[in-house]
């Protein structure tokens, strides 16, 4: 029985029009919920939570870096994700995927290596080094542009789904050296104060914004993905009698 | 309650205030960049679609004459 409900699950996600139809409902809520999470986060970091005693208030960078840092590893997991099942199932929902996801990253490791870059200017007296964890986001933000380049100069769409789809399953493999890196190798950056298991060392009035704006840049994000992804479909089933109807029955009188 | 004590302060950000705003500022810019150009990428789409249908529609009405 749960066996069949799986199965259900997975063919009505594998299919665009259910996909489309699941987003309409989804979308009026999310978005809100999304920007009055992120503004709740960053207005309390910037304005209520305390000042550093060693960094001053420089330190409020934080609440755009580190929600910045974990929404581009996360995108780009999810991405591989999409490309393992592209390459291997050739999925059309993972091939859309693999679209939606890459630009908001891309973006979001912009946002990390330049906001990182402007805390450490002052913080560790330097902009740029090569440190394990920046190199790696920087190689990051490359396998993203990628992603994007590739499926932007292939003409057919599920060929450039396959080499999109391979380039993000290689480079999930730079995911884990970048999550673990500030262990594996004594550099410039910090090891984590933040985690998943057992106590966090940041002090709670700092942590709580953090943690609210990390989840209101990742509900932003699935936003993006979604918006994009519905562009994707419509375009990909334009031919499809659903999508005529949906277009074309607001033409019509 | 507040960690500043005036607008000016706040504005301040302690002395690095080039750094923090700078940092807002370019995120700010990039994410509502990124989301506007998702949203209108959508438009087009839809746009490109309803042209076609409209198209087609034009042409089977003439050859229906």
């Amino acid at each position: 029985m749960v066996w069949n409900t799986l199965k259900r699950w997975y063919h009505q996600l594998g299919s665009p029009r259910y996909f489309y139809n699941f987003s309409s409902a989804l979308l009026p809520w999310l978005w809100p919920l999304a920007v009055v999470t992120l503004v709740l986060g960053l207005v309390w970091g910037l304005l209520f939570a305390p000042t550093h005693y060693e960094q001053g208030d420089n330190y409020r960078i934080i609440f755009i870096h580190v929600p910045a840092s974990s929404g581009a590893l996360m995108g780009y997991m999810a991405m591989g994700v999409a490309g393992f099942v592209a390459v291997i199932w050739r999925m059309k929902m993972a091939e859309v995927m693999l679209k939606a996801i890459a630009p908001f990253g891309a973006a979001l490791a912009a946002i990390s290596l330049i906001t990182g870059s402007l805390w450490g200017a002052r913080t560790w007296g330097t902009y740029w080094q090569w440190d394990a964890r920046m190199t790696s986001m920087l190689i990051l933000l490359f396998m993203y542009v990628g992603v994007i380049a590739l499926q932007n100069m292939i003409r057919d769409s599920r060929q450039a789904a396959r080499a999109a789809g391979l380039l993000a399953m290689v480079g999930v493999i730079n995911v884990v050296i970048v999550k673990y890196s500030v262990a594996w190798v004594q550099t410039l950056h910090q090891g984590a104060t933040l985690k998943l298991v057992g106590e966090s060392t940041i002090d709670p009035s700092m942590k709580w914004p953090l943690l609210i704006a990390m989840l209101g840049t990742w509900l932003l994000y699935a936003v993006n993905v979604l918006v994009r992804a519905r562009s994707e479909v419509l375009w990909r089933e334009r031919r499809s009698g659903w999508v005529r109807k949906l277009i074309g029955g607001k033409e019509q009188s | 309650m507040m960690a500043f004590d005036s607008l000016a302060d706040f504005f301040a950000m302690g002395g690095y205030a080039f750094y923090v705003w700078t940092a807002y500022g370019i995120s700010a810019v990039l994410i509502i960049s990124n989301m506007w150009l998702a949203l209108r990428g959508q438009q087009q789409v839809r746009g490109h679609i309803a042209r076609q249908l409209r198209r087609e529609q034009l042409l089977s009405e003439e050859q229906g004459e």
